[in-house]
C-alpha cells in the first residue's frame, strides 16, 4: 500500500549548507495495517508524514501509494491526490474554527469532489458526536474537537490515515478514546494507519512499532556518532 | 459545501469586520445609485413636461428661457406673442398644420406657486407621460364662461393649503412679501378642481381661466374669451397677448419628403402652399414659418430640453458619478487591505484547507469569492440605502422642484453596478488571493 524506497530530505542552511532531516531506504506499510512509528521530538516524523500526504516534496527518492509514486506528481496532482486517498489527524486538531463539527468533515469532502452530508453525519455520530454536529470548535472539547478530526480524516474514504501525535495535546481522560476510536474507525473502513507518537504507552497498544531512529539513517548515524564520542 | 459557501461563512466568522467593509462599499454604491435613479429620474421628468405639444410659439428671445418659463415655470416669460398668432394657428393660415394650440399666460404666483392663465382645453386636449390624461381627483375643470374659477395642481394644493371652494388672489411674480396675496385689487379666483399628480411641474401649478387673467388687469375680457378682436385700441389688443402657445401639430408620416434642408435652402412655403399642402408636411414647415414672422420663434421643447440636459445638467451627473465611482474605488481600496490584513491570522486556515486537499487555486478563488461576495452584499446595502436617502430627500425634491422621485423606481443602469463590483472585487481581493495562493503549507500548518 504505501512503499518508500531511497527516501532522503534535507533542508538548506542559512551558511549554504544542507541539514539532513530523513535517509530511509526501505519502509512498507501494507493495505489497512495499523503501524505506529516512535520517535523523540524533532526526529523528523511530522517531516516523514507530510512527505506521504504530499505536502512536501523529498529532496530524492520514491513515495509509493497505490502505485503512484508522488513525488514525480504536481503539485496539483498531489493536492487532488491527499484530498482523495489521504486522511490526517493533526496533533493540535486544525478544525476551521469558522465551520461547525458538520462542515469541517464536509470540507474534507469538498477538496476532493465529493458532497455527501449523511456519510459526515454517520462519521460524526460514530464519533460520538451526533449530538454536536452544529457546534463549532470553540463551543467543543479538546477531545471532541480530535474526535471531529478523526472523522474529517475518514470523510473521503481514504486509503490511509495518517495522525501526527494525536493525543498530545488531549487530556489524559479522553487520549485512550481517541486512540480507540482513531484504531476502530480506521479497520471498520479498512484503511491503512500510521500513527507517530513518543508516548510509549500509546506505542504500546500497536502490534507494530518502528522506532524511526532505526529506519531513519540520519537518526542512525547521529546515534552512531555520539556512542563513538 | 460550495466554495461560495465556505466564503460566506469566512465572512460571518468575521462579521464585525466584513459589516464594516461591506457598509463603506456600500455607501459608495448608495452615491452611485442615487445619482442614477436622480438623474434619470429628472431627466424622465424633464422630457415629460412637454409632452402634448411639440411646439412652443414663444416670444423671440432665448428659445431656452421660452422653454424655462412655459414648461418649467422657472423664469418669468421673456416677452409676449401677439395673440394673432392663436387665431391663425387654430383657424388661420398655419391651421392646416394644428392638431390644437392652448395659449398660456404667466407671470402671477399663489404662495410661489406659479399661476398659469390658460383655456380648459389644456387638461383635455393635452397629455403627459406617453398619453396620460390629465384626472381631477376632486371638483372639475374651469368653465370658458366663469372667468374666475382656477384649478389646481397635486402639489400647489399641499402647498398653498387650498380646498375646494377657497377663494385666492394671485400676486406679481417678483412679490412674494407676506402681503402679496392679499391685495383686494382685483376679484378672487375660486377653487373648482384638483388635479391628479402628474410628476411634472403642473403638480406644482394653479391654472385659472385666462379670461380672469386679463381680468386681474382690468382687461376688458373678449366676448369670445379668446380672440382680442373686440379690442379696438392697440394697447388694448396688445394687453391680450399671451406668454407663449403650447401647439400640437399634425402628425409626420413615414413618407415625407421635406427635408430639414429643403426648409433651410429657402424652399419655405408661404400661408397659400401650406393651406393646399399635406397637413404632416404643412406640421414641418410650421416653425421656419413662423420664425419667417419676425414677432415670435417656433422652440422645439424636447430640443431644447435635451440641449439643457446634455450641456449642464448632463455634466453635472457625469462630475457626481465620478465622485461616486471614486467612493467605491476607495472603498474597495479599503476592501483590499481589510482582506489583506486578514492574510496574516489566516495563514493556519489556509494551510489546513491545503493539507485537506485544497489547491493553491481552490483558495485563491475563496478569497476571491469573499471579495467579491462583501462587494455585492455591500452593493445590495448600497442600492437599498440609495433608494432609502431618495425617499428622505424626496419630499424636499418634490416641494422645491416638482419633480416626484418614486423611492423605489429602479433603474436598469443600476444593473451595470453589478459587473462593476464584481470587476472591482476581483481586482482588490486579487493581492490577497495571490498571498493565499503563495503560501507555504508545511510551515504554516501546526503539527
Amino acid at each position: 500500500m504505501l512503499e518508500i524506497k531511497n527516501l532522503k530530505k534535507s533542508y538548506a542552511e542559512p551558511d549554504g549548507g544542507e541539514l539532513p532531516i530523513l535517509d530511509i531506504p526501505a519502509w512498507k506499510v501494507e493495505s489497512g495495517e495499523q503501524v505506529v512509528v516512535v520517535g523523540s521530538s524533532g526526529c523528523g516524523k511530522t517531516t516523514l508524514l507530510h512527505i506521504t500526504a504530499g505536502i512536501l516534496r523529498p529532496t530524492s527518492g520514491h513515495v509509493f501509494i497505490d502505485g503512484w509514486d508522488i513525488p514525480l506528481l504536481t503539485e496539483a496532482e498531489r493536492d487532488v491526490f491527499r484530498a482523495k486517498r489521504i486522511g490526517y489527524v493533526f496533533q493540535t486538531f486544525n478544525l476551521l474554527q469558522a465551520f461547525s463539527a458538520l462542515q469541517n468533515v464536509l470540507i474534507g469532502m469538498t477538496f476532493s469532489g465529493k458532497h455527501d452530508k449523511n456519510r459526515a453525519r454517520h462519521l460524526l455520530e460514530r464519533v460520538g458526536l451526533a449530538h454536536r454536529l452544529h457546534h463549532k470548535p470553540s463551543q467543543l472539547s479538546v477531545g471532541e474537537q480530535q474526535r471531529v478530526s478523526v472523522a474529517r480524516a475518514l470523510a473521503n474514504s481514504p486509503k490511509l490515515v495518517l495522525a501526527d501525535e494525536p493525543t498530545a495535546n488531549v487530556d489524559v481522560g479522553n487520549q485512550q478514546q481517541v486512540i480507540d476510536m482513531l484504531r476502530e474507525t480506521c479497520k471498520e473502513e479498512n484503511v491503512a494507519l500510521i500513527l507517530v507518537t513518543h508516548a510509549p504507552d500509546v506505542a504500546g497498544q500497536f502490534d507494530r512499532v518502528d522506532h524511526l531512529p532505526e529506519i531513519n539513517l540520519v537518526l542512525k548515524q547521529k546515534t552512531t556518532h555520539s556512542h563513538h564520542k | 459545501m460550495r466554495l461560495w459557501q465556505i466564503a460566506l461563512n469566512s465572512i460571518r466568522y468575521r462579521s464585525l469586520s466584513s459589516v464594516l467593509t461591506a457598509f463603506s462599499m456600500s455607501l459608495g454604491v448608495a452615491l452611485v445609485v442615487s445619482v442614477i435613479v436622480i438623474h434619470n429620474v429628472i431627466s424622465d421628468s424633464f422630457n415629460r413636461s412637454a409632452q402634448g405639444y411639440d411646439l412652443i410659439i414663444g416670444p423671440k428671445g432665448s428659445a431656452l428661457e421660452v422653454v424655462l418659463s412655459t414648461v418649467f415655470y422657472l423664469k418669468a416669460p421673456v416677452g409676449t406673442v401677439p395673440r394673432e398668432f392663436l387665431d391663425e394657428l387654430e383657424t388661420g393660415k398655419y391651421s392646416n398644420a394644428v392638431e390644437h394650440a392652448i395659449p398660456v399666460t404667466i407671470g402671477h404666483h399663489y404662495r410661489m406657486c406659479p399661476v398659469i392663465g390658460t383655456s380648459q382645453d389644456f387638461f383635455t386636449k393635452l397629455e403627459f407621460m406617453g398619453g396620460k390624461k390629465y384626472v381631477f381627483t376632486e371638483g372639475r375643470n374651469f368653465e370658458t364662461d366663469a372667468h374666475y374659477e382656477a384649478v389646481v395642481g397635486a402639489r400647489a394644493k399641499i402647498k398653498g393649503g387650498l380646498k375646494l371652494g377657497d377663494e385666492f388672489r394671485p400676486a406679481d411674480l417678483g412679490d412674494y412679501s407676506d402681503a402679496a396675496n392679499d391685495q383686494e385689487d382685483h376679484s378672487p379666483f375660486k377653487v373648482v378642481g384638483f388635479l391628479g399628480a402628474t410628476g411634472t411641474p403642473n403638480d406644482n401649478a394653479i391654472f385659472v381661466n385666462i379670461n380672469g387673467f386679463y381680468g386681474m388687469h382690468d382687461i376688458p375680457v373678449p366676448e369670445d374669451g379668446t380672440s382680442g378682436e373686440d379690442g379696438t385700441e392697440e394697447d388694448e389688443d396688445h394687453d391680450h397677448d399671451f406668454s407663449a402657445i403650447l401647439v400640437m401639430t399634425k402628425q409626420v408620416s413615414a413618407g415625407s419628403k421635406l427635408t430639414t434642408e429643403d426648409l433651410l435652402s429657402g424652399n419655405i412655403p408661404d400661408a397659400e402652399q401650406m393651406n393646399r399642402m399635406r397637413p404632416d408636411l404643412a406640421a414641418m414647415a410650421l416653425p421656419a414659418l413662423i420664425d419667417k414672422t419676425g414677432d415670435a420663434q417656433a422652440v422645439s421643447p424636447s430640443k431644447e430640453i435635451t440641449f439643457l440636459f446634455d450641456n449642464m445638467i448632463g455634466n453635472v451627473q457625469v462630475v457626481l458619478i465620478m465622485l461616486a465611482v471614486l467612493v467605491i474605488v476607495v472603498a474597495g481600496i479599503g476592501m483590499m487591505v481589510s482582506i489583506y490584513n486578514t492574510m496574516n491570522e489566516r495563514r493556519q486556515e489556509i494551510a489546513i484547507m491545503r493539507a485537506l486537499g485544497a489547491r493553491r487555486t481552490t483558495v485563491m478563488a475563496i478569497i476571491l469569492l469573499e471579495s467579491i461576495l462583501l462587494s455585492l452584499g455591500g452593493g445590495i446595502l448600497g442600492v437599498l440605502i440609495g433608494h432609502g436617502l431618495i425617499g428622505i430627500i424626496n419630499p424636499w425634491i418634490s416641494a422645491y422642484t416638482g419633480i416626484v422621485v418614486e423611492l423605489w423606481k429602479f433603474q436598469w443602469s443600476e444593473l451595470i453596478l453589478i459587473p462593476g463590483l464584481v470587476i472591482l472585487a476581483s481586482v482588490t481581493g486579487y493581492l490577497p488571493a495571490v498571498v493565499a495562493y503563495k503560501q507555504d503549507v508545511a510551515s504554516s500548518l501546526k503539527p
